[in-house]
């Protein structure tokens, strides 16, 4: 299995440690419930190292990703962050992707950790002139820290103006701690806060000094699976579970980030049609009536017929409700069906989502 | 924490502990501290007959989902209610709050449990 530069620290912290697509990483420290209040009120450090990194440049960078992604990049200027899915010919998801606009012609590509090799096949299988691609994944370590106090820790350690990052907005050679990176204000919590991608040999330094300025600011660790909880209530799409090969962005509610006007690009025709024919699933949010929690895979009915299934449910550590996102049939408009839990209908109760609303400073 | 005298343990990090012919019937501190927060209780329904070795509730962490396995034969004649409003008992005192009462009707297999020492080396064992 693969480690991150900090795996030793999470260690040392009492971090559990799990199996993640490959990867050895904390699931929690203090506990899940801890973690996650800590984002939600305070703040909280993540090592997101696994998280993979592709630089692509050259005069034809533009022009290449524009085809590879389904987001429109034409109207940004470097230093914008771009969210966009990456399709297959079929409209089915590859990945979805953070796209740094470094320069004209450099772009820094942030892919999840377990679909790195994929992607990077992907991105070559589909390479054309004047584009060079280098999977920078090992060189990278990225730390992000989220919550209410984000800005100010992080403020302790770079004379930086951190103000002038603006949401989904970066800046390149932040010195943080005496150590050239890139920050941006991003992240997968619906807080605010920061990604900080650093060279990997450093992550521990600024992992140790970030503790540190935090500590009488409520920073602590936290793990995969507070990450989890805390994405999950402002309803930000997981792959492997609200996207996949096997689901369209246009069925995972994310159209906005499909911009079928745009140039050609992979995918894009499988999209169209399938916005003429109709789309034929789409996302809800639910909380559960009945007492029990719907996972990933459970079944969702109605009357008993079988109308989908749920792509992630939890409790919810911040509202303290069970709630769930499923993927049902189009058609399905009725306000309350059945989730089967241990071959039980259990009574769920559609409820719009994000379930949490998200803390974001624009 | 309770005390846990006259408990005993199955591979399965449930205990057992017998008083007048009933039994309680819970999960263990191991059990607990490796799930995490828990956030859920399944409990079995009143006058359930149970053989060991079944399923009789369901405890869910934030992140995983358990199944509980009956230690003994017998009749579900009590369940710890409390466990349905504040889950997170299990966590806190996971020797005091059982989860389900049994009227036991076959106590052979307690002999095929371990007592305290030797779950303690069991668990050792498994990390």
């Amino acid at each position: 299995m693969k480690k991150t530069p900090l795996y030793e620290k999470h260690c040392a912290l009492g971090g559990q440690m799990i199996d993640f697509g490959g990867w050895i990483m904390p699931v929690q420290y203090s506990g899940i419930l801890d973690e996650h209040e800590h984002v939600r009120n305070e703040a909280g450090l993540f090592d997101v190292s696994h998280m993979g990194e592709i630089l692509v440049s050259g005069l034809g960078a533009f022009a290449y990703l524009q085809r590879l992604v389904t987001n429109d990049l034409s109207g940004a200027v470097p230093g914008r962050v771009v969210y966009s899915p990456m399709c297959y010919p079929d409209g089915g998801v590859v990945d979805d992707l953070l796209i740094y606009k470094m320069a004209e012609e450099s772009y820094f590509v942030v892919v999840n950790a377990a679909n790195t090799d994929k992607d990077f096949a992907w991105f070559k299988e589909n390479l054309t002139e004047n584009v060079i691609i280098d999977n920078v994944s090992e060189q990278y370590a990225q730390l992000a820290i989220q919550g209410p106090n984000a800005q100010t820790i992080l403020q302790k350690l770079t004379d930086f103006p951190l103000d002038q990052i603006r949401f989904y907005h970066f800046q390149s050679d932040v010195v943080v701690c005496g150590i050239p990176s890139i920050v941006s204000r991003t992240g997968y919590t619906g807080e605010d806060g920061f990604e900080v991608y650093l060279p990997s040999e450093k992550a521990g330094l600024l992992w140790d000094e970030l503790l540190k300025a935090g500590s009488s600011l409520g920073l602590v660790p936290i793990g995969l699976g507070a990450r989890d909880t805390l994405r999950f209530e402002v309803a930000l799409p997981l792959y492997g579970h609200e996207l996949s090969a096997t689901i369209s962005p246009l069925e995972a509610g994310l159209g906005r980030f499909v911009k079928l006007g745009k140039d050609d690009f992979i995918g894009r025709d499988a999209l169209i049609r399938q916005n003429e024919a109709g789309i034929k699933r789409k996302l809800i949010g639910f909380e559960m009536i009945g007492r029990g929690i719907a996972r990933n895979g459970y079944t969702v009915s109605h009357e008993g017929k079988e109308i989908g299934y749920v792509t992630t449910g939890s409790y919810s550590p911040s509202l303290k409700k069970n709630l769930g996102l499923a993927l049902v049939d189009a058609d399905f408009s009725e306000d309350k069906f059945d989730i089967i839990i241990r071959d039980k209908a259990v009574e769920a109760e559609v409820t719009p989502y994000p379930f949490y609303s998200k803390k974001y400073k624009k | 924490m309770s005390n846990t005298t006259g408990m005993r343990f199955t591979k399965e990090h449930e205990w057992v502990k017998i008083e007048d012919g009933k039994a309680y019937v819970g999960i263990t501190d191991h059990a607990q501290n490796s799930l995490g927060n828990i956030v859920f209780v399944e409990l079995p329904e009143i006058d359930n007959d149970v053989c060991s070795g079944d399923t009789i509730a369901s405890v869910e962490s934030v992140k995983t989902v358990s199944d509980v396995y009956s230690p003994i034969s017998g009749k579900v004649i009590e369940v710890n209610s409390n466990l349905e409003n504040d889950p997170g008992l299990l966590n806190n005192d996971p020797y005091g709050s059982y989860i389900a009462i049994l009227e036991v009707s076959d106590a052979s297999n307690l002999e095929n449990l371990m007592d305290e020492s030797q779950y303690q080396s069991y668990c050792e064992e498994e990390h």
